[in-house]
């Protein structure tokens, strides 16, 4: 198997990855064609199991020799006991998802831990897309019109926060990203992640 | 019978005495059936391909489906055609046997030389018929562990199957989880549906109505219930195909002819390829044991064994789950994988499960799917790493 190339495209990809710890047991939701999946059990050992809503995505990664089942992350996650895995990680999908929250809660269920990314919709293009030009923001990373787009539910990186104090969910560690993968001031206040933040990661714990 | 004596086998010889590789059991290894009854006396036929490498690590077990054999990937003795999985077993295919030691044997309750009702019963010296006490899947799975002691392997690489194979996987998985370390059930269920079993009970209603079924004692009788049969075999076959499948190939074309006869002769060409299919099964397949195998598959339930949780049946599993469904396959339809895959979850197994796109019903386990052939290479490539082998 070759190792995916990551660090140039998905660079959130490898900070998921680096909240990972080696040898435990992760459950990718939403895992595509499996690259955060490879990259996981290539560079830290781990017992990789992923859900994939497309059936390309699936045959792709069990052709590759991934655990991989197809499945929804609205429905499926139901399956599972508690506690089954160390991490549930949804990465880049939740914006897809019908019911964000219930989504969240489910992996804080069965994970003892959620490590979960997704593209910062009050970046400060998005804000000036809306602002200037008064229409539904069109980026690179996030390229579809708003009546062909899989993304519907879409939210700020303060609207996070918000619903993770809502479910009880404790922030362990959140890193945003600008838009060219560099990290944020760590020290910067929300505001500022908000507003430069492309994107966000965050592990979070039940509270 | 029509076929050339010189070169083909016939049906009731193999029964007993299979062109193929043969353990016989004694009372010093008796079956013992769900059913109650002890089987002192029985035999497997069964076929391999490859090598057993020095380690015995490598070893594939195929379960075929309900009226498969053992000739998995090779010359069938009594057709003369090709083995029924030759597209996915063989060197360099999928599961391919230049890498693994792969081995298929008959059912019990089947007819090509595992004991089954067309078998000769030793306390009579005549055919069991229905004598021959009912077969589950569980039985089926108990007399390939014995097979497989036999042959000194403590665990097989990898149980594949599909449909009936399927459930025969299942059961090994659940029956013996130590001794399985990969898993590949295709186009299966956990259980056989109400509508399943309904399928079944028209066909062996049609075998059982046939005058030459003579109560199950045809062969001692010199009679074959080859109409029943025929009947049983053409409706069971539309189960295995879609509609799509069928409109294609056939449509309302008909068959050697401009027009309809206005009679009940085959016009359409769908009619004269069922009829073809019912008299070739004929040929090849043993009334009796058809009842008993459906009855087999009818009586699988595998949550049921299990206090009616199917999570119960893999619970402290380690082994590793490949599990396939084809979206045009109503007769096991994607819901059952689902199902089955949703219990491994529950119980924490590894497992992968994917839902392949095919028009051509059930019976696309068997044919030339490329996706399943990368599914079956890229999971049985992982568990051969996992296995080191």
């Amino acid at each position: 198997m070759t190792l995916p190339e990551l660090s140039t495209n998905r660079i959130d990809l490898q900070l998921v990855a680096e909240m990972v710890t080696p040898g435990s047991r992760v459950l990718d939701v939403g895992c595509g064609d499996g690259s955060l999946l490879a990259l996981l059990s290539e560079t830290r050992g781990v017992d990789a199991r992923g859900i994939e809503l497309s059936r390309e995505g699936v045959a792709g990664c069990v052709a590759r020799g991934l655990s991989v089942i197809q499945g929804d992350a609205d429905t499926d996650l139901s399956e599972y006991p508690d506690d089954s895995f160390d991490y549930v990680i949804l990465s880049q999908t939740i914006q897809a998802t019908r019911n964000p929250r219930l989504v969240l809660e489910q992996m804080l269920r069965i994970g003892r831990r959620a490590i979960v990314s997704f593209p910062n919709f009050g970046h400060w293009r998005m804000r000036s897309q809306v602002f200037f030009l008064g229409r539904m923001p069109v980026t690179d990373s996030l390229p579809y019109a708003w009546w062909d787009t899989p993304n519907i539910h879409f939210c700020t990186i303060r609207d996070f926060v918000a619903l993770c104090d809502q479910i009880g969910a404790e922030k362990e560690r959140a890193v945003a990203l600008d838009a060219a993968g560099g990290r944020v001031g760590v020290s910067a206040p929300w505001w500022f992640w908000n507003l430069f933040g492309a994107q966000a990661v965050f592990l979070l714990k039940r509270g | 019978m029509t076929q050339d004596s010189t070169r083909l086998s016939d049906p009731l010889k193999e029964a007993n005495e299979p062109s193929s590789q043969l353990e016989r059991f004694g009372p010093e290894a008796p079956l013992i059936m769900d059913c109650g009854v002890v089987l002192e006396h029985w035999q497997i036929g069964y076929q391999s391909y490859g090598t057993l490498n020095p380690e015995k690590s490598n070893a594939v077990l195929v379960c075929h489906a309900l009226t498969g054999d053992q000739h998995v990937a090779s010359r069938n003795p009594i057709t003369g055609k090709g083995g029924w999985w030759t597209a996915m077993i063989g060197p360099g295919k999928p599961i391919d046997t230049d890498r693994f030691f792969v081995i298929c044997a008959n059912v019990l309750g089947g007819c090509s030389g595992t004991t089954g009702p067309a078998s000769t019963n030793p306390a009579t010296g005549k055919p069991w018929g229905l004598d021959f006490p009912v077969v589950t899947i569980r039985d089926m799975v108990r007399a390939q562990a014995a097979l497989i002691d036999r042959l000194g392997i403590a665990t097989l690489f990898c149980v594949a199957g599909g449909s009936m194979g399927g459930m025969q996987v299942l059961q090994w998985a659940a029956s013996y989880p130590e001794r399985v370390f990969s898993a590949l059930p295709l186009a299966t269920g956990a259980k056989h549906s109400a509508q399943n079993i309904a399928f079944h009970e028209v066909g062996r209603q049609a075998v059982m109505a046939d005058p030459d079924w003579r109560r199950g004692r045809y062969l001692e009788e010199g009679t074959r219930p080859a109409k029943g049969l025929s009947v049983a075999r053409m409706g069971a076959h539309i189960t295995y195909l879609s509609e799509p499948a069928l409109h294609r190939k056939f449509g309302r074309k008909l068959q050697d002819r401009e027009a309809p006869t206005f009679s009940f002769d085959a016009d359409f060409q769908v009619e004269s390829y069922l009829r073809h299919q019912g008299i070739s099964f004929v040929e090849r397949f043993d009334a009796n044991s058809y009842l008993y195998v459906t009855r087999a598959m009818d009586y699988f339930d595998l949550a049921a064994d299990h206090g009616g949780v199917l999570a119960k049946a893999f619970s402290g599993t380690r082994t590793r789950f490949c599990v396939a469904s084809f979206t045009s396959d109503w007769l096991f339809p994607t819901a059952d994988s689902r199902a089955i895959v949703h219990a491994l979850n529950a119980a924490g197994a590894s497992v992968s499960f994917v839902e392949l796109e095919s028009d051509k019903g059930h019976d696309a386990f068997l044919l030339e799917e490329p996706n399943l052939f990368a599914t079956t290479r890229g999971f049985l490539g992982a568990a051969a790493r996992a296995r080191g082998i």
